[in-house]
């Protein structure tokens, strides 16, 4: 029998639902009825056997990733690799730390190849792909505890933003995080990319060493994760204030280095009720009026 | 069902997907859906609910083709519906079954009791699309050389076997009940089995695939025997072609001969054949059984044929030899010695040998799982479970299991059908008795089940289950699952 992924729209019938595994696709497109549906099958047909695709070369896919050298086949593969190589030289980073972006960009390419959409997202559990055309915008929610309800503020993204991908790492998600953020959310040209930046900047907002923070090898966890035995985050007790300005600092340095790169587009990082923002793309109309402005200011002008 | 091995230590390897995860106890996987309790795998969530969506997973051909036989709608609305697969089963019996749970269907409540059954009076009726000689009525079928059940009398252009049922699963000794157990488990689930028919062939038999017979696949049922196959294209044939033979292994037809010919007033031909004449222009046994043309043996069609008798045959007379398939075909013109010489084929001719193969049907075998709800099960819906019996016969009470139609055959009990493809994947699994574990559920009114005395203190909204999350969306794929 072979393993078929769950395909179904989502109960308010607009939104199309993929799972595999631990892939976890919600996927929205916006144009003509028979473009909407084009799409959606060109989805679900892109989505069936690439779980299969990505796992036939796992064990690659889990191994810290070379600079240059790309030893991998398949093309979701290969993106991966390609937005983690540029933080390969100076991090500890495989390919997995943009798995969710990757495979995010590759149904919503999929889609646009199939049919013409004004606009689309494929999200893929808070990694999402982005697909607009002039005159539409995207409105995002940030949750700064994916593990709570509710939103910690909107942005908007607009056609002529360079902005196609939206990712956030941090240390309640279900994967691990060195460092202990809250949630990082990072803006950026593409999926894939955003999903490693986000990775990057997460891990750097930290204070190493610290009392209060709670940490375990990763493997004593998964004994298969791609992080094997390096101490991941598994609390966060109580910080001073200067100690959380210090940790966001750190990521917010870091988050600028990748924007003048041109890595990323923008950056939100949240650690114990601060927020530091990090370039204005998309957040610029509600990043100002920060819930803690003082922090915010003094971090971005790092 | 998805099961795990043993990794060494206290971890478990998962096998639900390609991640094939290492957990550990009281840990989930990377999907958060399977987790290690107490070194077993088990579904984090307790029960499925299957949204009754439309699914194209398993049809992606003729998806990609841009229509076939898909319906055109990849989803709609979806109809959520309980389905028992993963509820769990409970003891005594006494304990009411894991869900019951209301929710309304055109204004009126309904009640669906959801429970997963322990049949050890179940098995599966096995019906292959083959005219090959599979072994005789009654012989034993065995899988890994132990018997689980037999073959049965044979149906319409397919054979039948009856596998499975109390005798092999717990009369028999202890390996043949473990590998009747996982036959039926497999055959179930989709998955292929190989059985061994004494005296007879090796068949290799999955749900909604060819049989593939002593290593060949079949492909297509024949449109019927060789004198249903005379009767059928008859006027088609008429003016185009002097003389047909249908080549089968049951019984050969010859136009000019049959019945169906007179009535047209098709001339004789001279034609001479060998095997036996049943009746005008049906021929039984024109050779042995075997892979070649119409279920025979023989690749040469004109090995069934005698010489021409010269009072009735002449000179560019013309034949059409074809098989019951459609499959193997060839056109002859008598020469100046009434032997037929192989000519090419008018395109009449191939489009009428087209229309056999299209009326062909592909060779498929099906699965049915059939199994008895016994006095315990009943009494986990209700406490007079006699009444759930009674229910059920007056049709107040739907049936269905992993949320698939099933037959309820008559009579006493609760002995029903489902046809195992219609069923979501991973819908069976076993107890060491042996016996399978499979969904069924139990559809009625409110009132209706307060009056048969069922667990009204126990009836849970859906919306229930809905906020608990205890819920998991199931792709439904009607009619097609492997």
């Amino acid at each position: 029998m072979k393993r078929l992924p769950q395909i179904a729209l989502l109960p308010d019938g607009k939104r199309l639902h993929l799972q595999d595994g631990p892939i976890d696709l919600v996927i929205e497109a916006k144009g003509r009825d028979a473009d909407v549906r084009a799409g959606y099958e060109a989805a679900a047909y892109r989505f069936t056997g690439l779980l299969d695709e990505l796992c036939a070369e796992l064990t690659e896919l889990r191994r810290p990733a070379d600079p240059v050298r790309c030893m991998l086949q398949g093309v979701v593969a290969r993106r991966m690799h390609a937005a983690v190589a540029p933080f390969a030289a100076d991090h500890f980073i495989t390919p997995m730390a943009a798995v969710a972006g990757s495979v995010a960009e590759e149904i919503l390419g999929a889609m646009l190849g199939a049919a013409r959409l004004d606009r689309a997202y494929v999200n893929n559990g808070g990694d999402i792909a982005l697909h607009l055309t002039d005159g539409e915008q995207f409105s995002v929610g940030l949750m700064d505890r994916p593990d709570r309800q509710g939103l910690m503020r909107t942005m908007d993204i607009e056609a002529d933003d360079p902005v196609r991908g939206i990712a956030t790492s941090g240390r309640h998600g279900r994967s691990f995080s060195l460092g202990i953020a809250d949630a990082v959310t990072v803006l950026a040209r593409t999926a894939s990319q955003a999903d490693a930046a986000a990775t990057i900047i997460a891990n750097a907002v930290d204070l190493p060493g610290h009392p209060a923070i709670v940490r375990c090898p990763a493997n004593e966890l998964q004994p298969d994760s791609d992080l094997g035995s390096r101490l991941v985050t598994r609390d966060v007790g109580a910080l001073r204030e200067s100690e959380v300005d210090d940790a966001l600092r750190a990521g917010a340095r870091r988050a600028q280095q990748l924007l003048v790169a041109g890595l990323v587009e923008g950056a939100a990082l949240r650690l114990l009720c601060e927020t530091a923002v990090v370039g204005t793309t998309g957040i610029r109309t509600q990043a100002l009026p920060a819930l803690h402005g003082s922090a915010l200011e003094r971090v971005t002008h790092v | 069902m998805t099961d795990a091995t043993p990794a060494g230590g206290d971890k478990i390897r998962c096998d639900a997907c390609p991640v094939m995860c290492y957990i550990k106890p009281g840990a989930a996987g990377a999907c958060d859906r399977y987790a290690n309790h107490d070194g077993e795998l088990v579904r984090v969530d307790p029960h499925i609910v299957l949204e009754q969506t439309v699914s194209h997973g398993g049809r992606l051909v003729p998806f990609q083709a841009g229509g076939g036989d898909w319906d055109g709608k990849i989803v709609h609305e979806p109809n959520v519906f309980v389905t028992a697969i993963g509820a769990g089963t409970t003891y005594p019996d006494y304990k009411p079954a894991p869900f019951i749970v209301s929710s309304e269907i055109d204004g009126v409540d309904m009640v669906t009791v959801v429970t997963e059954g322990i049949f050890s009076y179940c098995g599966v009726k096995v019906k292959i699309d083959t005219d090959r000689y599979l072994g005789p009525e009654t012989a034993t079928v065995r899988a890994q050389g132990e018997a689980i059940g037999h073959v049965t009398t044979s149906e319409y252009g397919s054979q039948m076997l009856s596998l499975g049922g109390v005798h092999h699963l717990t009369g028999g000794s202890k390996k043949e009940g473990r590998v009747t157990c996982d036959a039926l488990m497999d055959l179930s689930n989709c998955k292929s089995v190989e059985l061994t028919i004494d005296g007879g062939a090796t068949v290799v038999v999955q749900a909604g695939y060819p049989p593939i017979v002593n290593g060949v696949a079949e492909e297509r049922m024949r449109v019927g025997c060789g004198s249903a196959t005379i009767g059928m294209f008859a006027k088609q044939w008429h003016g185009k072609v002097d003389e047909v033979v249908v080549v089968d292994d049951h019984i050969t037809g010859v136009l000019s001969e049959h019945q169906a010919g007179k009535l047209l007033d098709i001339p004789d031909t001279g034609i001479k054949m060998k095997g036996r004449r049943s009746t005008p222009g049906r021929y039984f046994q024109v050779a042995e059984p075997g892979t070649g043309w119409g279920g025979t043996k023989i690749s040469d069609p004109l090995s069934v044929l005698g010489p021409f008798d010269k009072k009735e045959a002449r000179p560019g007379l013309t034949m059409l030899m074809v098989s019951t398939t459609g499959e193997h075909a060839a056109y002859y013109v008598l020469d100046e010695a009434l032997r037929p010489l192989e000519t090419e084929m008018p395109l009449d001719l191939k489009l009428s040998v087209e229309r056999i193969q299209e009326n062909c049907e592909p060779a498929l075998c099906t699965v049915l799982f059939m199994g008895g709800a016994g006095g315990s099960l009943r009494a986990g819906v209700t406490d007079n479970p006699v009444r759930l019996t009674r229910s059920v016969k007056d049709a107040l009470t739907r049936v269905t299991s992993g949320g698939a139609p099933v037959y309820v055959w008559p009579g006493g009990g609760i002995t029903f059908m489902v046809d195992v493809t219609q069923m979501p994947a991973g819908a069976f699994g076993y107890v060491p008795t042996p016996a399978l574990v499979a969904p069924i559920e139990f559809t009625l009114r409110l009132s209706d089940y307060a009056a048969l005395g069922g667990h009204m203190d126990h009836v849970r909204p859906l919306a229930s289950l809905r906020d608990n999350t205890e819920f998991r969306p199931m792709p439904y794929i009607p009619g097609r699952r492997a």
